[in-house]
């Protein structure tokens, strides 16, 4: 159990930061993209998509280019704090993030999308602002895309693992999320310890997925 | 006059350039599919703007390309009744008509007056999908309403209600006008409906009007090819009996 509840922990931490990030950025780029049209519309969309179709080592070696100690963001950072993303259970979180958002982000803007322009139209002709017609029509006739998309990311955040090994390592009690463990259990032999962790990510993953579809469907 | 549509927009296939003008009075678009009324509808409702013109309602001016007004659509006071009716399928009728309300005081007054006038007791705690045609054609109505419009705008109102309730409803929506006293625009390509709502007819085609008019005139008198085309083909005009 020592070994398992540890990086239970970080995976739950890691996945469940990861989740609201792109709870809140995901729902926000869908909006976004079903909505507005504007210059540079399809190169947003692609950067967004992009980490789903690259193998994520390659994510993650991007992600080191922007955020390591001497990256474009990680640099100044440093510079200004001390403190660095590489090696962290944050850093672990941040491509999680970039990997699991064009998940959410394809199916809510589908959902978005979906919703009749004739409600959004009559709720302007009502009088509703943009920002009021977003909270009381679009966000619950999209809410069980929306509630998909954040699930799915989230098994996809939980299950994260070449992004997260090149960015936060495969620190025990630090950045070692089950994904990691199963590898290094696996590796050194620990084929029990191996079996029980695929199982625990399994029951989660299946359990999110039934989750996933039941909000689709309702 | 009471409204005052005048604008050309370009649109796929043709331009549209259009100019009328009504009182407080029912007015009927009609022409065929495609012809620009609704087009029409979403200009004045702001939902879409032209490339030039103006289009002024009740001495407020809702756009004008001279001046660079262009109102969003929140602040053009226009009761919109779209073709479906457009009800919030995920709020009850009591929901839906309260939605464009601005004063929490004065919302269960207008709410009652509003459900006393279509007559939707017992209904307002039912959700879109469990009320017929004519339900929904009301608590619409009610919805438009309830934010005191200068103008009402029925896209094909008709459309999607039984045939049997038809002529009672349209009834219905002529005494509504004259008790407002509002102008009410009504788009429609069915000549019955046409002919028997109208104050005024104005007959679209192709992006333009091609003749405008009390409707017997305009039956008496076609200016052109087009219109008697349009309109003759109506079995009932030998006898003129429009008792339908």
């Amino acid at each position: 159990m020592e070994n398992i509840l540890p990086a239970l922990k970080i995976s739950l931490l890691v996945a469940s930061t990861a989740t609201f990030m792109i709870a809140v950025g995901g729902l926000f780029f869908a909006y976004v993209l079903a909505r507005h049209d504007f210059r540079g519309k399809h190169l947003l969309d692609a950067l967004i998509t992009i980490p789903m179709v690259l193998p994520p080592t390659v994510v993650g070696y991007y992600l080191v280019i922007l955020f390591g100690r001497e990256g474009l963001i990680g640099a100044p950072l440093f510079e200004l704090t001390g403190w660095s993303f590489i090696f962290t259970w944050q850093g672990a979180a941040i491509a999680a993030f970039i990997v699991a958002l064009p998940l959410m982000v394809g199916v809510s803007r589908s959902a978005i999308e979906a919703v009749d322009e004739d409600l959004i139209q009559i709720s302007y002709s009502l009088g509703k602002s943009k920002r009021e017609t977003f909270f009381r029509v679009i966000l619950p006739l999209a809410r069980g895309g929306i509630m998909a998309g954040i699930v799915l990311a989230f098994a996809r955040a939980l299950g994260e693992f070449g992004a997260t090994l090149m960015v936060a390592g495969n620190i025990p009690g630090k950045t070692s999320t089950l994904s990691l463990s199963i590898y290094t259990a696996f590796q050194t032999g620990d084929d029990h310890l191996a079996k029980k962790l695929a199982l625990i990510l399994t029951a989660i993953s299946v359990a999110v997925i039934y989750l996933a579809s039941k909000w689709t469907r309702s | 006059m009471d409204v005052s549509v005048s604008f050309r927009k370009d649109l796929e296939g043709f331009p549209m350039d259009v100019s009328w003008e009504s009182g407080k009075e029912i007015v009927v678009l009609f022409g065929p599919s495609g012809a620009g009324k609704s087009m029409t509808f979403r200009a004045i409702a702001g939902l879409t703007s032209p490339e030039e013109g103006r289009i002024s309602v009740g001495g407020k001016t809702f756009y004008d390309s001279k001046s660079g007004i262009d109102l969003p659509p929140q602040q053009r006071e226009v009761g919109f009744l779209f073709q479906h009716y457009a009800l919030f399928p995920h709020m009850n009728a009591r929901e839906n008509i309260l939605y464009g309300h601005s004063d929490p005081k004065r919302a269960e007054e207008d709410l009652a007056e509003m459900i006393g006038l279509f007559q939707l007791h017992g209904l307002e705690y039912r959700y879109p999908k469990e009320l017929s045609g004519g339900q929904k054609q009301r608590v619409a109505l009610a919805r438009a309403l309830m934010r005191k419009p200068k103008i009402l705008l029925l896209d094909e109102p008709l459309s999607a209600i039984d045939l049997s309730v038809r002529r009672a409803i349209r009834n219905e929506l002529k005494s509504l006008q004259k008790r407002l006293s509002i102008p009410m625009i009504i788009v429609t390509h069915d000549l019955g409906e046409a002919l028997t709502m109208a104050d005024r007819l104005i007959v679209y085609n192709r992006g333009s009007v091609i003749q405008a008019g009390p409707p017997m005139e305009i039956m008496d008198h076609p200016v052109d090819e087009t219109v008697s085309e349009l309109v003759g083909s109506f079995p009932l005009h030998a006898g003129r009996t429009f008792s339908f």
